[in-house]
């Protein structure tokens, strides 16, 4: 199957909630250092939700796109489910098979969000295994 | 050269016909010499300098006979001043570790180039944590040539110990002017340790002529196996510099209270060594040495020149390094406008392009260059002007694919 599936080709091209977000409550920059794809992140949380979130970034194509679709999602996300958020819905968002060598740039805009999340609540970043849910 | 000879003599070109192997800088494929002679080693070892019957002799005397092939191919004195390693990694970090610990003082000073490997990065930079040995950089401009004139301000100083450099950059694919560099570290009483990863499998290296003091390479970049690796060093040099790792065949007698180390190269190469691997490497030596260096360089520069000549004709290209086929040797590496090099290089791979893209482990480089990445087209002895034909096609739909 083609990693370049239309959807995120079309995510990319045309990259959601991109831009900053007036009020954050917390901004989060995460690197793939391997690649050099960066992610900024800006999470504005009211009432246990998340209101309003945007970002900024460059890098590869899933990097971005995989950042565009998640945004998405994030609008209205309780701050609970949002850290709970497992690594299977960015793959379901993908849609696409992430292969070993591309697992940082799909997974990049999650690490992003945990960590922005985690440094909201006074909490210390957690690592990529963590992420990618490997313990 | 008889191109599709040196083919077929490869099981990979042999069953991937279509395949446009690009990444030989990364590793080189095998030929059927290497394989067979693995196989042989494989099927009938025993641990070199171990037992005495028939059996241990040979094999003794095949890993011996490997460390000669390896002396002849780089021009080395004697056969003792070959240090099998890992890699070429190893091999710099035992120059790092054993000479330069133990002849460097706090304050002295270790001379690197923007065009660096990490593997000629990090050993430096950790070595100079642990005694305070300064690390200075030459620059290079954007053709990648080395400012010399950097270079022998930094030399007047006084204090440099050691030059390290790269005989043969694995991003620009430019050389390094390694016998002038030499001439003036040595005009100093500085040492020079050469980084010929990419060096010895495109150019014939002497490291006589050269009067280099330090030489480093892998066998996985030069046709043969991976795991095996070659330090070469002055004996004189070797003499006096001490083990890193201790443990069997490394020392010369060992008593409750202490150990004396053997003689070079057994001091450095402490437990079982890669016995199948030197064999491998020595039958890759052999297999090349078959062909002349002047046809290998010649080839070679037509298979880049067609390459650069794709790269040139495709829009949104930027090629890093000096662009002329006359200034570049195995490897050429460029960006493309709004696509990212692994993007690229996935896409590429779809249509049996295999590019690698990245930092190709040259940070400071790409930093110097302004970008975070890039592809690299990196060639072999057996690739074809064929193999980069609509290269910058395949670029350009690629970019087209990726255009927002
Ligand atoms: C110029 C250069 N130096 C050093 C190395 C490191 O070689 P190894 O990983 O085999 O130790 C490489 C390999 O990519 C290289 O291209």
């Amino acid at each position: 199957m083609n990693l370049y599936a239309d959807n995120i080709l079309e995510h990319f091209r045309h990259p959601q909630c991109k831009g900053d977000v007036p009020g954050a409550t917390v901004t989060r920059e995460e690197i793939n250092v391997g690649c050099g794809d960066t992610l900024t992140l800006h999470v504005k949380i009211a009432d246990g939700c998340i209101a309003a979130c945007g970002w900024e970034g460059t890098g590869c194509a899933i990097s971005q796109a995989a950042m565009s679709m998640l945004a998405g999602e994030l609008a209205g996300m309780s701050v609970d489910d949002a850290r709970n958020l497992p690594p299977q819905r960015v793959r379901d968002l993908l849609g696409v098979p992430v292969g070993t060598r591309r697992l940082k740039c799909a997974f990049l805009c999650l690490h992003a969000l945990k960590n922005a999340l985690r440094t909201a609540a006074g909490q210390t970043p957690q690592s990529w295994e963590e992420t990618l849910g490997l313990n | 050269m008889d191109v599709p000879y040196i083919r077929s003599a490869f099981p990979f070109m042999r069953e991937h016909p279509a395949a446009r192997y690009l990444d030989s800088a990364a590793m080189t494929q095998v030929p059927d010499a290497v394989i067979d002679a693995t196989v042989r080693a494989l099927a009938e070892r025993s641990n070199p300098h171990r037992g005495m019957y028939p059996l241990a002799e040979r094999v003794t005397e095949a890993y011996e006979s490997a460390r000669s092939t390896v002396r002849r191919f780089i021009g080395a004195r004697t056969p003792s001043e070959i240090v099998f390693t890992r890699n070429c990694t190893e091999a710099i970090n035992i120059v790092a570790r054993s000479w330069a610990q133990e002849t460097l003082q706090a304050g002295d000073v270790v001379v690197l180039t923007v065009l660096e490997h990490h593997s000629n990065i990090v050993p430096w930079q950790q070595l100079a944590s642990r005694i305070g040995v300064v690390l200075t950089w030459i620059d290079c401009d954007d053709a990648g040539v080395l400012d010399l004139d950097a270079l022998d301000e930094v030399l007047v100083g006084g204090r440099v110990k050691l030059v390290s450099v790269t005989g043969l950059s694995n991003v620009l694919g430019v050389q390094p002017q390694l016998t002038e560099i030499i001439r003036r570290a040595h005009a100093v009483g500085a040492r020079v340790c050469v980084d010929a990863a990419q060096l010895v499998a495109h150019q014939p290296v002497d490291v006589r002529a050269l009067d280099c003091d330090f030489l480093a390479f892998s066998g996985y970049k030069l046709y043969g196996p991976t795991g095996i690796g070659v330090l070469y060093a002055k004996s004189e040099l070797l003499a006096s510099m001490p083990p890193v790792m201790g443990g069997g065949m490394m020392i010369q007698e060992v008593r409750r209270d202490g150990f004396i180390p053997a003689d070079p190269p057994a001091r450095f190469e402490a437990g079982t060594p890669p016995y199948v691997e030197a064999v491998g490497l020595a039958a890759a030596i052999d297999w090349l040495s078959q062909f002349s260096w002047q046809d290998v360089v010649a080839h070679e520069r037509d298979v880049l020149a067609a390459a650069l000549d794709e790269l040139r004709s495709t829009p949104g290209v930027r090629i890093l390094g000096p662009g002329k086929a006359d200034a570049i040797t195995g490897c050429i590496s460029f960006t493309v406008d709004g696509v990212h090099p692994h993007d690229l290089t996935a896409l590429l791979g779809e249509r049996g392009y295999m590019l690698r893209a990245g930092h190709h482990c040259a940070q400071p480089l790409h930093r110097r260059l302004g970008i975070g990445a890039s592809a690299r087209i990196a060639i072999g002895i057996y690739n074809t002007e064929e193999d980069v034909r609509g290269l910058g096609a395949a670029i350009a739909d690629a970019a087209r694919t990726f255009a927002r």
